[in-house]
């Protein structure tokens, strides 16, 4: 076995991020999507840090992660104060500039 | 240096990769969003495996702790909040648009995937014991933390204000004080505008479940609407069985249950 399938996993948790974000409908479920976006890039930079010898990645992947958990309170902030004046989660119901 | 890795390492990977991607499909293809929530709880533990697998104990144990134990708990109480029922309609808005990100998807893990297998194949694995200067991760972590990567850091702090300021200011309710309704006035109004001053019937109180699924059974049997909990599938509550002899109607059962009782199979 080698580094590759390492990347290879994460391409492909990537992808499954990617395609949940697009049939997804439910506002939280396409933010966990995003997260798991973040967390297989973060597979990719850990697995580089190890085969070049150098630390940087991993200092990366632990910025990716405050500003995930950043992202994550703004976020779930955004979505309850919509919830609250629409009563609704689904992505498809914030349809206002639409009209 | 060497390309291949431990035998360890190996069964670790092919253990846990499949898991960690079921985890992922899980989360993308469960309709009910709490169960998309533990699916990715799921495939973030077996990421932190795979960081203390890959020399980074440091970030597992980040991993395990904000991801799972903190971010993804944060996740259930939004969910909680908003309530489980708002799962996924099924309508698509747009016609097509699951097939194509169905297709998008195979072809940019296709493209994605092949390219890199391609581009990394025979990398060499240095690894890490040079770059931690064998002090270990977390010293060699924390010492270009602090002094190659000193502004990021600190201009992470700003980040971190930012936002907890940002979650505030937005999940705050402005009220005028005095605003608020008093107990009196909200007992007046329900009894000037409803037909039902009191309250609700319980469910399931004279069916024979005490789940909150099960209706309330009306003296005729039939259920009570009004005790059906909102959010929730009612459940078919099972009827009392007739008793059928004569030993059983002196029973409890027989005085709660039935209208008339089977004639004796000597009577017949």
């Amino acid at each position: 076995m080698t580094l590759t399938w390492y990347l290879v996993l994460a391409a492909i948790l990537f992808t499954i991020g990617a395609v949940g974000v697009l049939v997804r409908r439910n506002a939280i479920v396409v933010f966990m999507c995003v997260e798991l976006m973040l967390n297989s890039v973060n597979l990719t930079l850990v697995t580089f840090a190890r085969a070049t010898g150098t630390l940087d990645g991993q200092i990366m992947a632990f910025f990716v992660m405050v500003v995930a958990a950043a992202e994550v309170v703004v976020g779930l902030a955004i979505i309850m104060s919509i919830y609250r004046t629409r009563r609704s989660a689904s992505v498809d119901d914030v349809n206002l500039l639409k009209y | 240096m060497t390309q291949h890795l431990g035998g360890g390492e190996t069964v670790a990977f092919w253990v846990l990769g499949p898991i960690c991607l079921a985890g992922a499909l899980g989360m993308v293809f469960s309709r009910n969003a709490v169960h998309s929530a533990l699916w990715l709880v799921q495939t973030m533990l077996c990421l932190g495996v795979f960081y203390v697998v890959q020399e980074a104990p440091f970030l597992g144990a980040v991993q395990i702790i904000v991801y799972t134990g903190a971010i993804m708990i944060l996740f259930l109480f939004v969910l909680m909040l908003v309530g489980r029922d708002s799962s996924d309609s099924v309508v698509e808005t747009l016609r097509g648009q699951r097939i194509a990100a169905t297709v998008f998807g195979v072809g940019f893990a296709g493209l994605v995937g092949a390219g890199i297998a391609r581009a990394t194949r025979g990398l060499p694995v240095v690894g890490l014991p040079d770059a931690q200067g064998g002090n270990g991760n977390i010293p060699g972590i924390a010492e270009l933390l602090f002094t190659k990567y000193l502004l990021a850091f600190e201009v992470t702090s700003a980040l971190l204000i930012t936002a907890a300021v940002g979650a505030m200011v937005l999940a705050h309710i402005e009220r005028e004080p005095g605003s608020r309704q008093t107990q009196k006035e909200l007992s007046r109004a329900r009894f000037l505008t409803s037909d039902r001053p009191q309250t609700l019937p319980g469910p399931g109180v004279y069916a024979r479940a005490n789940s909150v699924a099960a209706p309330a059974l009306l003296p005729d049997g039939g259920t009570a609407e009004s005790s059906l909990a909102t959010g929730i599938e009612p459940q078919e509550v099972e009827q009392m069985p007739r008793p059928t002899g004569r030993r059983e109607l002196g029973s409890r059962d027989a005085a709660l249950g039935t209208l008339d009782p089977a004639p004796l199979e000597g009577e017949r």
